[in-house]
């Protein structure tokens, strides 16, 4: 096998098992034995070995490694997508999560034998009430959608236990919504029902008011919404909502702009999940894992899923399995526990008036690039927003035939991640610049001029922008074509 | 605050240009009276003093030098190699390769990630990653309620499911609503699933764990069979992937959807997580699989790549009418398991079941020999069975924990009202257990009922 070299040092690796060579290995087990086959029937013994690469450590490690090189990443530069909160991930959280007193122990030992896990557990749920005022978390859920699914589920149950669970099946979700939400409704066995934000960006009672009735179950709402606006009117709208018998959920994917600010549950908001992958700091990993606790009100603790971790008079801690009214269990065991203890490590290490000054910053910086880029783009809502900002290509599709995706896609060729597109889907040509507390004033002022740039250029040499990227390992690929020959998986050429 | 790169004159300049006063400003879009009225200014920690307290919270578990527990989360030996890959900054803080042009590593590696798991469930394709084993069986459930269209509205669930996962099952079944869980016993002497015959025609799909909680290995192509005569879907739940090294895959067995939890493979099983959920489908169900997928491509100057696809099977695009809700998956625990596995070929894997199972029947036999200790089922396992104890099985656990030793888990903390259980200990064993560990715990297991006669 030639290496084929992209440029510079960039290695072009072909599928890992075009590398592999009988009878190499790079594991370090103990040596071979025979298998103790006592009991064993024939039948249930495998045939046909599975198809693995056969490669020497260092040649795994090379492949994995040239494979990494031809990503973008958070550390090697401005992530700014919308919605996602790129920010720095701070290493002293990797080094604590990866503390053998944590990660050598078997999640079924004995509660006195987890006292340290089963602490830090306690101690975070306490954390993450006090910034969001609510009465429980649950640690469990695994991600933002799946934060979702269970604070749905505790609406659920306690409709269940008013005896209205065949009646109060619908759900409002604003226009601007991920579209997690009416996937993790449906999931709830809860009927959609979409709702339509005002024209200066936010949700108005009058949107909600003819859906007072006792078939509603609750109202999902973001806040600051996918336009970066805070929604002003939510307090009003969750005393409506309540006053008919409904819920109040709040997506707290973008909770990185009002820490310290506001207390979801002073607004009304009856249940709420956090994205740790997000507002506290840990790493994505290219799609998870992340986690997605979720805090409650007291009238919905009861309906938290186990096990609960709870401490005695003795200061020990012991776990709770058995709950009358719990939902059950969406998680086996803890959760994603590693990810907690990133985030639990960064809460410590910011406090509260640290978190307080994330978002101040995070606000500063979307606020300076809508400033510094206002004129050149159209703002989606000409509205104050918080920590993320919203255009449009309207203008400049009209203008130039260059579309949101081209100056995205020109973007990659000097070096940035471009942000969030074609979201809020009520935006045409949607630009959603996120930009998080930890990028400085210089890399935003970079980031701007190049915007500013690729705009210009859209004027004066449109082909240019409408074939990019040209500086990548990888032009833009064919998504079509993958969709209709769908390569799933490798397999070996045919002889 | 260091991760702050904002000097003094940074900010006063960046207000300017924006043109209000101060930062307080900034919040003005938020009504007073619904701002955080005393907010919390607690200092923080300086990095000296942050480590001192988490490393003491650490040290407060307590250690076991050998572990001979699974019951879902097994402990293998994984190399440092693995942990160095996915430790670096270009896969651990990428996102989501929503933008494939920068995501080529990712993608590459999930396109061989997928091509790993089919091969070792022996089926057409899998996804990118669900979130645990437990959830992967909830969705495969939900997957068989969509191929049949609405028209089945029963799923049978094996009771040798572990018990955590069928808390998540019927978490999410029940929330999902219009659909009826029927459990199935496990026979009380071999251990395996009870499948009643013949299996109704409204049935969408039939679940077992290969092998059950119990670590009894179910006769996967029985249930299979019946699955398919009955026009439903049978889904099969691999307790731990290794096992594949040995035991028949899913699909040669005539699995429709098999999942797994490969926590053990990627080095995460301590504490319980994060998970990673596998999951692979023949290739008629893939339109109806939920999760990431990726598929190869060529971009427009000829090159192979790779890109996320039939995304619209997913919420982002379909919203209530996708095939799950889920988002972010499990990928950098994913790509651990693909480095592992990458690393122990086809001869590594199957050792490492080998080994696993030697040193897991080693053990079983040599406490078999103590008087009154007896299997709690017969049927065939891999490297997990139950032992009931003649008499104080906590004691023996304690006593195995006094030499760093952790003995098992007690059945009766899944059911204390099985009294068959009560005495019970579900053990299991690794590579990671070695034959000198395995004699030194018979010889305490000994001493231990010797001394107390």
């Amino acid at each position: 096998m030639t290496t084929q070299i992209h440029s510079g040092l960039l290695h072009r690796e072909p599928p890992i098992f075009e590398l592999s060579s009988p009878g190499r290995t790079g594991h370090a087990l103990p040596p071979s034995e025979a298998l103790d086959a006592e009991d064993l029937p024939q039948a249930f013994l495998r045939r046909q070995a599975p198809l693995l690469p056969e490669l020497s450590e260092v040649e795994v490690v090379r492949h994995f490694v040239r494979l990494s090189q031809w990503n973008h990443c958070i550390e090697a530069g401005m992530y700014p997508l919308g919605s996602c909160t790129m920010k720095y991930n701070p290493k002293i959280n990797d080094a604590m999560s990866a503390l053998a007193g944590f990660t050598a122990v078997h999640p079924l030992q004995e509660d006195e034998h987890l006292q340290g896990s089963l602490e830090l557990l306690f101690q975070l749920e306490g954390l993450l009430c006090r910034v969001s005022g609510f009465h429980s978390v649950t640690l469990q859920p695994s991600a933002g959608a799946n934060g979702e699914f269970t604070g749905l589920a505790l609406i659920k149950k306690a409709i269940d236990v008013r005896g209205e669970g065949a009646r109060r099946r619908k759900v409002l979700i604003p226009d601007t919504a991920h579209g997690t939400n009416p996937a993790s409704v449906v999931l709830n066995g809860f009927e959609p029902v979409p709702i339509v934000t005002g024209p200066e960006g936010v949700l108005l009672p009058d949107a909600v008011r003819p859906h007072l009735n006792d078939e509603l179950a609750a109202i999902m709402v973001t806040n600051p919404n996918t336009l970066g606006i805070f929604e002003s009117h939510l307090k009003e709208i969750a005393g409506l909502v309540h006053g008919a018998g409904g819920y109040v959920y709040m997506d707290g994917a973008n909770f990185n702009a009002i820490m310290g600010k506001v207390r979801p549950a002073d607004l009304g908001v009856d249940t709420m999940h956090f994205n740790l992958h997000k507002t506290f700091s840990t790493p994505h990993g290219g799609g998870g894992p992340g986690a997605g606790p979720v805090g409650c009100t007291a009238e919905l603790a009861p309906y938290l899923p186990v096990p609960r971790v709870l401490r005695t008079n003795e200061g020990r801690y012991r776990l709770i399995t058995e709950q009358p009214n719990t939902i059950g269990r969406v998680h086996p065991f803890f959760g994603n526990f590693a990810i907690l203890v990133r985030a639990f490590t960064y809460m410590l290490e910011n406090g509260g008036a640290g978190l307080s000054r994330v978002t101040e910053m995070a606000v500063l910086n979307a606020n300076y690039v809508r400033s510094l880029l206002k004129d050149t783009l159209a703002v989606s809502v000409d509205v104050d927003t918080l920590h993320e900002v919203v255009f449009t290509d309207r203008d400049l599709k009209k203008e130039t035939h260059v579309s949101t995706m081209d100056v995205a896609k020109r973007l990659l060729d000097f070096g940035f991640h471009p942000p969030t597109v074609y979201f809020p889907l009520i935006v045409p040509g949607a630009f959603m610049v996120e930009p998080t507390e930890t990028e400085s004033r210089v890399e935003l002022e970079n980031f701007v001029e190049t915007v500013k740039a690729i705009v210009q250029e859209a004027r004066t040499d449109p082909d240019k922008v409408t074939s990019a990227p040209h500086r990548t390992g990888v032009g833009r690929l064919d998504e079509t074509t993958a969709a209709r020959k769908r390569i799933l998986r490798w397999t070996p050429a045919q002889p | 605050m260091r991760y702050l790169p904002h000097s003094p004159q940074d900010i006063q300049h960046m207000l300017e240009t924006i043109g209000v006063a101060d930062v307080e400003t900034l919040f003005r879009s938020i009504p007073r009276d619904q701002r955080t009225e005393h907010p919390d200014d607690s200092p923080g920690l300086p990095e000296c003093q942050l480590r001192r307290y988490v490393e003491g919270l650490a040290a407060r578990n307590k250690h076991f030098c050998v572990t001979l527990a699974s019951a879902g989360a097994p402990f293998h030996a994984v190399p440092k190699a693995v942990d160095t890959i996915v430790s670096r900054s270009e896969f651990q803080t990428a996102y989501t390769p929503y933008q494939p042009e920068v995501s080529q590593g990712t993608l590459q590696a999930v396109f061989e990630f997928q091509t790993i798991v089919s091969e070792l469930m022996g089926l057409d394709v899998a996804n990118a990653s669900m979130y645990d084993g437990a959830s992967a069986v909830g969705e495969a459930l939900l997957l068989a309620l969509r191929a049949h269209k609405g028209k089945r509205s029963v799923v049978w669930v094996s009771e040798g499911l572990h018990p955590h996962a069928r808390t998540v099952i019927d978490t999410m079944l029940h929330a999902f609503g219009d659909v009826t869980v029927r459990w199935l016993p496990l026979d009380e002497h071999t251990g395996a699933t009870v499948l009643p015959a013949p299996v109704p025609a409204d049935v969408a799909a039939i679940a077992v764990g290969y092998p059950n909680f119990l670590g009894v290995i179910e006769d996967v192509a029985a249930v299979a069979a019946a699955a398919r005569a009955a026009g439903a879907l049978s889904v099969v739940s691999v307790t731990d992937p290794s096992h594949l090294g040995i035991l028949a895959s899913p699909g040669a067995l005539g699995a429709d959807i098999a999942v797994g939890e490969g926590m053990g493979l990627a080095g995460t099983a301590g504490m319980g997580g994060p998970g990673l959920g596998l999951m692979a489908v023949r290739d008629e169900y893939v339109k109806q699989m939920p999760g990431r997928i990726v598929g190869q491509t060529v971009d427009n100057r000829g090159n192979t790549g790779y890109v996320l696809t039939l995304a619209t099977r997913e919420q982002h695009i379909r919203r209530e009418k996708a095939t799950s809700n889920i988002c972010s998956n499990q990928a950098l625990v994913a790509l651990a398991f693909n480095v592992h596995l990458s690393l122990l070929g086809p001869s590594g894997l199957r050792d490492m079941a080998t080994l696993s199972r030697n040193r897991a029947m080693e053990l079983r036999r040599g406490l078999l020999e103590i008087p009154g200790v007896r299997p709690l089922v017969t049927g065939p396992v891999m490297n997990e069975f139950a032992l009931v104890f003649p008499r104080d099985a906590a004691g023996l656990r304690a006593r195995m924990a006094d030499n760093g030793i952790l003995f098992g888990v007690p059945l009766a903390r899944f059911c204390p009202e099985r009294p068959a259980w009560r005495e019970a200990i579900l053990l299991a064993a690794t590579e990671t257990a070695c034959r000198d560990d395995i004699a030194h715990t018979i010889l305490l297991a000994k001493d231990f009922y010797r001394e107390g006669k």
